[in-house]
This record gives C-alpha cells, sequence and structure tokens, in this order.
C-alpha cells in the first residue's frame, strides 16, 4: 500500500510525497483552525484505552483477578509505583494524572506503527486517486506540536495550582523574587531579585517546553523517518526488500521509543508536580 | 505544524481524560489491588496463626498422652496390686475352707469310731454274757445283770 501511494505522489518525488505526509487535516470551525486528524485520532485512542480500562474496572473483584484485570492491574501497580516513588503526599489525583500520561501518550504514540499510508490507501481505494490527493491525514496526535503542548500547559497550570496551593500566593509570588539566590540585607535582596526571577521564570517555562518538544521532537522524527523509508521502497526495486527490512528494524526500536516517551513524560510530570510541593 | 486551536481541543480532551481516568477508573482498581491484599496479608497472619496453634495443639496433645500414660501406668499397677491382695485373699479364705472341711471330717470320722466302738463294746457284752450264759447253761436274767453286762462292755 506505500508502495502504491508513494509511485502516486512520485510525479513531484520523493519532496512532494513527504511535504503531503506532514500536512495535517485542517478544517475550519467558527472561525478558528483545528487539525482534525490529531483530535480524533487523539480523542479516540484515549477514549478506547481508558474505555477498556473502565469496562475492567467496573468488573474489578478483589478476588482471583482474570488474566485482562491482572495486565490492567499491573499497569495500575507500575504508575502507582512510579509516583509513591518520586512524589509523597495525597496521590488521589497525581497517580491517576500520571496514569493517563503514560496510556494516552502510548496509545497515540502507538499510532506510528500503523502502515504510513493505511489511510491514504482506504482513501484511494474509496474515493480514487484525486480524493486521495487533497486528503490530508497525520495519524499520530503526539507527532502535533498541538498535542503535546496541549499536555504540557495543562501540566503547566497544574504545576503553578501546586506551587500556589503550598506555598501561598504571596509566598509564591515572593519565591520568585528570593530564590534560588537567597540573600541576607536589604540591599542584597533587591539586587538579587531581579536574577532570581529571571531564572525562576526560565526554570518554570523550561518544564512545559521541554516536556512538549521532547515528545514533539521524538514522534515527529520517527514519523519522517517512517516516510524516508517508504520513499526508499518507492525508489527502485532493489531497494524494496531492504527498505521493508530497514522499515520493520525501525519499527521494533520505535517500540521502545513508542514506550519510553510515554514513560518520561509520565515521570516528569510527576517529578514537576512534586517539585511544585517543596518550598525552598 | 503551526500551532492552532487544536492545541485547546486538545487541552480539553486530555482534561477529559484524566477526569474520567480519576473518577471511574483509578479508584475503583486501586481498591480492588488493596482489597486483595488485604485478603492476602489475612490469609497469611492466619496461616501463621494456625501454624502457632498447631504447634500448641500438638505440644498440648503430647503432654496429655503423657499423662494419660501415666495415668495406664498407675491404673494398670493398681489392677496388679489388687489382683496379687484378691488371690491372696483366696488363698487364704482356701486354706481357712480346708482347714475348716479336714477339721470337720476329722470330727466325723471320731465320731463314727465312738459310735463303732459303741457298737462293738455293746456287742462284745452280749457275747460275754451269751457265752457266760453258755457257760451257765441257765439262763440269765438279762436284765438283772444289764449292770454287769455294761460295766463289762464299758471296761472294753
Amino acid at each position: 500500500m506505500s508502495s502504491e501511494a508513494a509511485t502516486e505522489a512520485k510525479g513531484g518525488g520523493l519532496t512532494e510525497y513527504i511535504q503531503h505526509h506532514l500536512q495535517h487535516n485542517v478544517q475550519e470551525v467558527g472561525g478558528y483552525m483545528f487539525n482534525i486528524d490529531s483530535l480524533i485520532v487523539g480523542f479516540l485512542t484515549g477514549a478506547l484505552v481508558l474505555g477498556w480500562f473502565w469496562s475492567v474496572a467496573r468488573k474489578a473483584s478483589a478476588g482471583v483477578p482474570t488474566r485482562t484485570q491482572a495486565f490492567v492491574e499491573l499497569a495500575i501497580e507500575f504508575v502507582e509505583g512510579q509516583v509513591k516513588d518520586s512524589f509523597h503526599g495525597d496521590r488521589r489525583f497525581i497517580a491517576p494524572l500520571a496514569l493517563t500520561i503514560f496510556l494516552w501518550v502510548f496509545v497515540m504514540n502507538a499510532m506510528d506503527l500503523l502502515p504510513l499510508d493505511l489511510i491514504a490507501g482506504i482513501v484511494t481505494n474509496a474515493w480514487g486517486h484525486e480524493t486521495a490527493h487533497h486528503f490530508y491525514f497525520r495519524a499520530v496526535p503526539t507527532a502535533d506540536i498541538n498535542t503535546t503542548f496541549a499536555m504540557a500547559l495543562v501540566i503547566f497550570a497544574l504545576i503553578i495550582y501546586y506551587s500556589i496551593k503550598v506555598k501561598g500566593g504571596l509566598g509564591f509570588v515572593a519565591e520568585l523574587f528570593t530564590a534560588p539566590f537567597h540573600a541576607h540585607g536589604i540591599v542584597g535582596k533587591l539586587l538579587l531579585a531581579i536574577p532570581n526571577f529571571f531564572l525562576n521564570v526560565v526554570e518554570y517555562l523550561a518544564k512545559p517546553v521541554s516536556l512538549g518538544m521532547r515528545l514533539f521532537g521524538n514522534m515527529y522524527a520517527g514519523e519522517l523517518v517512517f516516510m524516508l523509508i517508504a520513499g526508499l521502497m518507492a525508489a527502485s526495486t532493489l531497494a524494496f526488500i531492504p527498505a521493508v527490512l530497514l522499515n520493520a528494524g525501525w519499527a521494533i526500536f520505535h517500540i521502545l521509543i513508542i514506550g519510553l516517551q510515554a514513560f518520561i513524560f509520565m515521570v516528569l510530570t510527576v517529578v514537576y508536580i512534586s517539585m511544585a510541593h517543596e518550598k525552598h | 505544524m503551526n500551532v492552532n486551536a487544536t492545541l485547546f481541543g486538545q487541552m480539553l480532551a486530555f482534561g477529559i481524560l484524566i477526569w474520567f481516568t480519576m473518577k471511574f477508573v483509578w479508584p475503583p482498581l486501586l481498591a480492588a489491588i488493596d482489597e486483595r491484599r488485604k485478603t492476602i496479608a489475612d490469609g497469611l497472619a492466619a496461616a501463621d496463626r494456625a501454624t502457632a496453634s498447631l504447634k500448641d495443639a500438638s505440644a498440648k496433645s503430647g503432654e496429655e498422652l503423657k499423662a494419660a500414660r501415666q495415668q495406664s501406668a498407675e491404673i494398670v499397677a493398681a489392677a496388679n496390686k489388687q489382683a496379687a491382695q484378691l488371690v491372696e485373699q483366696a488363698k487364704v479364705a482356701a486354706s481357712t475352707e480346708a482347714e475348716r472341711i479336714r477339721t470337720a471330717a476329722k470330727g466325723e470320722v471320731d465320731r463314727e469310731i465312738a459310735v463303732a466302738r459303741e457298737a462293738l463294746k455293746k456287742q462284745v457284752g452280749e457275747l460275754a454274757v451269751l457265752g457266760a450264759s453258755r457257760i451257765l447253761k441257765r439262763e440269765v436274767d438279762a436284765k438283772a445283770h444289764a449292770d454287769v453286762i455294761g460295766e463289762l462292755a464299758a471296761r472294753i
């Protein structure tokens, strides 16, 4: 399927093929632009995986668990253990948050393992080449900077919320100017206020930016490599078999990336929120 | 890759998913896990208690066995003693009885001898009177000489 669509795009060569595949399906709703591919896939994957967990949770018994329940409990206990390790306090919100992040990012990343031209192939078969040529669909929501930054911003808001909750409104503002450099005299305090504030702003902003960029960068690069390999498949008959092997190798390696990035996103969130609970 | 309103859509989706997990997914599963942990802990504690009570029971039963053994030994000893006593008593009774029977038999024999002797005396007296009457060739009044005969008979 991938070679077929790639051949189809060959009119403009690999560049056009890749550009076509990097185009989101943007729709305008009420004057706002939405990448509906990211939104649909993101919400569907999240609803599916959490719906599955929910169906298990509803039937959860404290007796001998079914295999499915045992698997789900494994995930729960894994997340619970991770949260317990780095966060000391009331876990009733943080732990479900961590589970949501882990599962959602995992399934969204896993969309990278779908055949690159699966959607394009279906559209081509159903509505013909002309429609497919104007149809854009990117199946990996985490390779969309909107998705990763949406999550990062929610987590940033949580960091600010918990900082203010723990330190108090005044304490939070005061800490922006008095930490990390401490001074004793009034002059010293005034002198250090500006550097402190600057450092804090950078520190606070670095968190969501690094969270969002890391995930986006990894998934975007992964997607791009798949596209390049698909281009190689279409390039010549000779390159087809090596390209298939390369594709398989990259996909297998990507399984690691998918889990790892989901895990990193979850752990960093927990670490950031637990840092927000500490007073300097 | 430009940022647009998708950002807010995905924030909303993220928020909904967090809320859903927090409300419906996490608590029942964690509750089930915790409850099972408690059940297992209880089971292990119960097993420990059972082991302890088994040890206790076996110690107690050993003690009881020992006591029962001792008691039975005592009973056997008492029974033996009583049996010996009974035998002893029987022996004494038997020998007493034997003595009594022997005495009675001896008395009987003595009496028989006396009777026989008396009869013999009487016969000898009669023979003597008969002899004497033959010798005297006359009738001797037995009554008139009864005292003589009696005296003779007594002298035998």
